[in-house]
């Protein structure tokens, strides 16, 4: 299946914006891309294995949380979109509460 | 559809009023009667930056009755790239008075409110309390919390957008039975963990798409046509040119907007985001040169390696021939490093050479520095010729 890599993460993918892994499970989907890319890992999941709270998994356009998480099935025409949370031209480091 | 409060709706235009809307009056989705419901509309604006700027100003064509303005910030030439309200002209300005003058300007007709003020707690609800609808400008996870929650609480929509680089985000959270920014994303990432931060840069047009997409959603609340975007969200690649949409569901059990919700005030959102009051920035726990005295010291002849983590483009820009290992970098590439060298190590401000700084001395290296304040200060107090950017 495809996976999406969004702007955020793509310097943890080789720069990539799409990554190809065969998978069965979303959960599976995403062990194959963190086996490629280690870096990713702890930008997905906390340190107990646990998916980041901040960032949301999409089989094609449904929210897994909806569906069945990580062991939601997939085929191999399935696009699964990583969308993390953005705040703007900017992240945590500004402690201003407005302007963009 | 709508949600708007009910609002005592102006009895009509006047000529002038009928000549500038012309455009709108024959469109049978508008007309006399969808004009006059723009006309007594009250929006808030959360910023008059890089998402507020293409907002407002389409708000103000469109002939909101009455535009506020939240945001304390002055013109800088680093925003005219993409916060098209502010002219070169206007730099130095408070924002407030530099977005009041150019709504003005589009359309004398807008009543502008002006709320000069970081939004808090404290102030959120009272100031949203005379709006009929809050859109998000903002930048940072503790406001988008903030207003999100008192979106909620005060019963406002919240049309909401957001950008990062070239890719950007726009929904509308809030209303009665769709989802808020909690359903969404329960969390806030905990900071430092979200790559990138100021120095990462932003498409300068990607804010006028998504800001006007949010202008869209908000003049079709008012008119109550269309189909807003509520319980879905649109995602925009501005590079690869692509929208996507996917489906924002409303949480039963949101502890803000569900059915039995355990948030009822608002709270303090830094202590939300991770941020415990003013951090002591990274800087000031490890060891500083200041720019005045690694000139000194390079220009006596002393042997000291500069060691310039930030990114290609930016050695472009300018540089102190220093040796490029960006950041992200470093932990690979730490085995470049001579740790028996005096090492002085800086980027664009201070910050990430901090970082840099930090990591090289748990890694062992007791002779690095970091230098205050970066380039930025090196151009401010040693060699003005090099172009701060």
């Amino acid at each position: 299946m495809k996976i999406l890599i969004p702007t955020p993460l793509r310097q943890y993918a080789a720069k990539k914006d799409t990554v190809d892994v065969p998978a069965k499970t979303v959960g599976e989907a995403l062990s194959g891309l963190t086996l490629q890319y280690s870096d990713l890992r702890r930008h997905l999941y906390t340190d107990d294995g646990k998916l980041r709270a901040f960032v949301n998994l999409y089989l094609n356009d449904e929210d897994i949380r909806y569906l069945q998480k990580e062991n939601t099935p997939v085929q191999d025409s399935d696009t699964l979109s990583i969308v993390p949370s953005i705040a703007g031209g900017c992240c945590c480091c500004r402690r201003s509460a407005v302007g963009s | 559809m709508a949600t708007i409060a009910e609002n005592v709706q102006p009895v009509t235009l006047s000529n002038e009023e009928v000549l500038r809307y012309s455009r709108h009056l024959i469109m049978p989705e508008v007309g006399m009667e969808g004009q006059l419901k723009l006309k007594a509309a009250k929006v808030l604006c959360i910023g008059a930056g890089g998402l507020g700027s293409p907002l407002a100003m389409y708000l103000a064509a469109a002939g909101v009755g009455t535009l506020g303005i939240v945001d304390f910030d002055v013109v800088d030439f680093t925003n005219l790239q993409r916060q098209i309200i502010h002219s070169t002209d206007d730099v130095g300005r408070k924002k407030l008075d530099s977005a009041e003058e150019s709504i003005r300007g589009i359309n004398p007709f807008v009543e502008v409110r002006k709320f000069e003020t970081r939004l808090s707690s404290e102030n959120a609800l009272a100031i949203f309390r005379d709006f009929d609808i809050i859109v998000d400008g903002t930048d940072n996870f503790p406001t988008r919390y903030l207003v999100n929650d008192a979106c909620v609480l005060s019963g406002k929509p919240n049309v909401y957008g957001s950008i990062f680089r070239f890719e950007g985000q726009a929904s509308v959270l809030a209303t009665k039975d769709g989802p808020c920014y909690r359903c969404w994303y329960p969390e806030p990432p905990p900071p430092g963990l979200v790559p990138s931060c100021a120095e990462g840069g932003v498409l300068g047009i990607l804010p006028g798409l998504v800001g006007v997409i949010q202008a869209t959603e908000t003049v079709k609340l008012i008119l109550g046509k269309g189909e807003a975007l509520i319980g879905r969200v649109l995602l925009v690649d501005a590079l690869a040119m692509k929208f996507r949409q996917l489906k924002l569901k409303k949480n039963p059990d949101c502890p803000v907007c569900g059915a039995h919700p355990t948030v009822t005030k608002l709270i303090d959102y830094q202590q939300f985001c991770g941020i415990r009051g003013e951090e002591a920035p990274v800087s000031n726990q490890v060891p500083e040169i200041q720019p005045e005295e690694l000139k000194q010291r390079l220009d006596a002849g002393e042997d000291i390696f500069i060691l310039d983590v930030r990114e290609p483009h930016e050695f472009q820009i300018c540089n102190l021939n220093g040796y490029l290992i960006p950041l992200g970098d470093l932990p690979k590439r730490v085995h470049e490093l001579d740790s028996s060298r005096e090492i002085v190590a800086h980027c664009r401000s201070g910050v990430r050479s901090a970082k840099a700084v930090a990591f090289l001395r748990q890694a062992g290296f007791q002779k690095v520095k970091n230098l205050a304040g970066g380039v930025l200060a090196w151009s401010d107090r040693v060699d003005p010729k090099m172009p701060k950017y």
